[in-house]
């Protein structure tokens, strides 16, 4: 069995770790590619969204480089996401690829379901080691998501930016390549020290909170590197999801760690009181947060015709209004100009920028 | 006397403006970017210095627009500002109190909301370019009338007939069919105003509120056949400013003489000879640096080489000295 997944961010680092420990032959897609765009727009319904073309673009790439198993996500509720496995699957057979395809649902009542799924995936292994699979995966996640928050709050400071930004590529790199528990540990730390050691100017930036659908949020590829872009800007980005979080909420029912989702939906209400698919109730629940927590303003990032960000786009005005907080919406597609993008999120900052001026004169 | 230039390069029209040091407005170029954003810059600089006839001391640059990094790379600017902050700027200069910028260019549509002359709030046009310029631009030279005439058809008519405004591509089959049942050209025209004035407030407002003093502005603030449509819709007073259709160029200017009296420092401008003697040329080429293959672009003068842009990873970009922008 040589099995593969579609990218996700930094996802392919623990879904690799895991996949190995299964004792699985692990074909990876090659990196997110304009050709991965190609593959997957030319072979897609025109009107699905961006997620799902990179999902079918990755398993062309990966199939034709001997992949024949896939590991996808399912999903309910009326996010698109959870018929995009079934979708996927009828595409790559009408093209003519033979592969099996592997579906994590989200378990509805009890963990053991998960279990019962894996267990296609772990015939090589003992129970035992797939737990530790699983768990070193974790591990591997947990670090990387540090270096994550480390250089979203170092970037924006830093005096030299691509510094920065080359130890960041570079810690990833070593920690994928960790075979233990120490080796990432070693990998973490010493990139976490030299970001640590940057040289930072002294201006204290403005703060945004990234909200929105989740593959936008966490896929450079699929936001034109927004959160880099605005690093460049001097902005601090705090990212309203991680991996961590998906992983814990919808896959292991939140065994892993203490679920942050409730206080999102509690902040949602009076806003939005019940879910509308996808993240919708979370980029609400997320921007109030955001604007509790004070920061500057909030963007929405989220693929075309997205419904649950539609939705939760126009619950946003009066969120803003009542809670104070500037918002600004992106939607992404299969566009290759930046500078339509480019231009918004400067506009934005520069008026977030003069605001914070003008209210510390004031007081 | 001293000079700022303020240049606006957008998709449809390339604007040149020089000011004073008060601000006012010397001379200015609104010219056709005809899909040549280099030579636009070079000819829109040569038109303006004849024009000026005479030394001109050029103390600072600034530039906006889509174009603004092209123009920035062959001028040499102080100030690189979007367009919206551009706008907003220059609107707030000739009315302070505004409180509502209406701003269609060929592209892009904004709005943008101030309070106490700073913005408070924008939108602009999402992914889709219905209800822009280019659009009116397309509809007019299929209608055979040039664009000039467009808003004096338009004020003649005196029952506008519905046109569906929310998708440029529905907007158009039903003008086509309007136009096929024997409707007068004008009401057609009208119906066409009203429609992308509440295609503007529906998917660029948004539900924003609108507030008095509202300053509509851009190259379609010429068209008074849109004022009207707004006026009527709004039921508001819409004041189209003297230079609406190079205000982000004025606002430019007006940026970088902020700049440059701020900090007291001298302009980086590129001056006359490099401007107009050297040959501006731009070329692309497939990076093979990773698997995205990026379609890099490079802008040369004669032999040399003054900027790259258009990689992901900033690998071209940042090889030659880049100044950050913002």
């Amino acid at each position: 069995m040589k099995i593969t997944y579609p990218h996700m961010g930094n996802a392919h680092i623990a879904i690799n770790a895991m996949l190995e420990n299964l004792k699985l032959e692990v074909i990876p897609p090659p990196p997110i590619s304009k050709k991965t765009f190609e593959l997957g727009v030319k072979h897609c319904p025109e009107f699905a969204c961006m997620p799902l073309k990179i999902n079918l673009g990755n398993f062309i790439e990966a199939l034709e480089l001997g992949a024949d198993t896939i590991l996808m996500a399912g999903g309910w509720g009326p996010c698109r996401f959870g018929y995009y496995a079934q979708v996927e699957r009828d595409i790559l057979e009408d093209l003519g690829f033979d592969f099996e395809m592997v579906i994590l649902e989200a378990p509805d009542s009890r963990v053991s379901e998960l279990f019962q799924q894996l267990q296609a995936l772990g015939k090589n292994v003992s129970i035992w080691e797939a737990f530790k699979a699983l768990k070193f995966a974790w591990y591997k996640l947990q670090m990387v998501e540090k270096l994550e928050k480390k250089f979203a709050y170092i970037h924006p400071r830093a005096a030299d930016k691509n510094r920065a930004e080359d130890i960041y590529d570079q810690g990833l790199l070593e920690i994928e390549r960790a075979q233990d528990k120490s080796d990432v540990d070693e990998a973490g730390s010493k990139n976490l020290e030299r970001l640590d050691n940057i040289v930072i100017t002294g201006e204290e930036p403005i703060r945004i909170g990234l909200v929105g659908e989740i593959y936008t949020v966490l896929e450079p590829m699929a936001n034109y590197s927004i959160a880099r872009c605005l690093g460049r800007l001097n902005v601090e980005v705090d990212n309203s999801i991680y991996i961590s979080d998906w992983l814990n909420d919808h896959l292991l029912g939140s065994l892993a760690k203490k679920s942050h989702r409730k206080h999102l939906v509690k902040c949602a209400r009076p806003y939005l009181n019940y879910s509308v698919g996808g993240h919708g109730l979370e980029t609400v629940g997320s921007t109030v947060d955001y604007a509790r927590k004070k920061f500057d303003g909030v963007i929405q990032v989220g693929p075309l015709t997205c419904m649950p960000e539609i939705v939760a786009q126009s619950v946003l005005s009066s969120v803003s209004k009542d809670e104070g907080i500037p918002c600004m919406t992106l939607y992404f597609d299969e566009h290759a100009g930046t500078a339509g993008i480019q231009t918004r999120m400067e506009a934005f900052t520069d008026m977030l920028k003069r605001k914070k001026t003008l209210t510390a004169l004031t007081h | 006397m001293s000079y700022y230039l303020g240049v606006d390069i957008g998709s449809v029209s390339s604007n040149f403006v020089l000011i004073d040091e008060f601000s006012n407005v010397l001379e200015k170029i609104y010219m056709r970017t005809e899909g040549n954003p280099v030579k636009a810059v070079k000819q829109g600089y040569k038109e303006l210095m004849e024009k000026m006839k005479g030394n001109v001391n050029i103390k600072g640059v600034g530039t906006t627009g889509s174009g603004r990094h092209l123009a920035d790379i062959i001028l040499g600017a102080d100030v690189v500002k979007n367009e919206i902050t551009a706008h907003a700027v220059a609107a707030s200069f000739f009315h302070p109190d505004a409180r509502t910028i209406i701003e269609i260019g060929g592209q892009d549509s904004k709005m943008i909301i101030l309070q106490d002359a700073i913005v408070s709030d924008f939108a602009m046009n999402t992914v889709c370019a219905a209800g822009t310029g280019s659009f009116l631009d397309q509809q007019a030279s299929r209608l055979n009338i040039l664009i000039q005439d467009f808003g004096p058809a338009a004020l003649k008519s005196k029952q506008p007939v519905r046109i569906a405004g929310r998708c440029g591509v529905f907007a158009e089959s039903d003008m086509i069919h309007k136009q096929q049942m024997g409707y007068p050209i004008e009401d057609i025209l009208m119906g066409l105003c009203e429609a992308l004035v509440r295609n503007y407030l529906n998917n660029v407002g948004k539900g924003k509120k609108i507030e008095a003093p509202v300053i509509f502005q851009g190259g379609v603030a010429a068209n008074a056949g849109l004022k009207k449509a707004f006026e009527k819709i709004l039921q508001m007073e819409i004041k189209v400013p003297p230079y609406h259709d190079v205000m982000g160029a004025v606002g430019a200017a007006i940026l970088a003489r902020e700049y440059i009296e701020e900090h007291g420092c001298a302009s980086v401008f590129k001056g006359d000879a490099f401007i107009t003697e050297g040959q501006f040329n731009s070329s692309s080429f497939e990076c093979k640096g990773c698997p995205n293959m990026c379609e890099v672009v490079c802008i040369k003068r004669d032999k040399e080489a003054l900027a790259y842009w258009g990689d992901r990873c900033k690998m071209w970009e940042t090889s030659i000295g880049h100044k950050e922008v913002g």
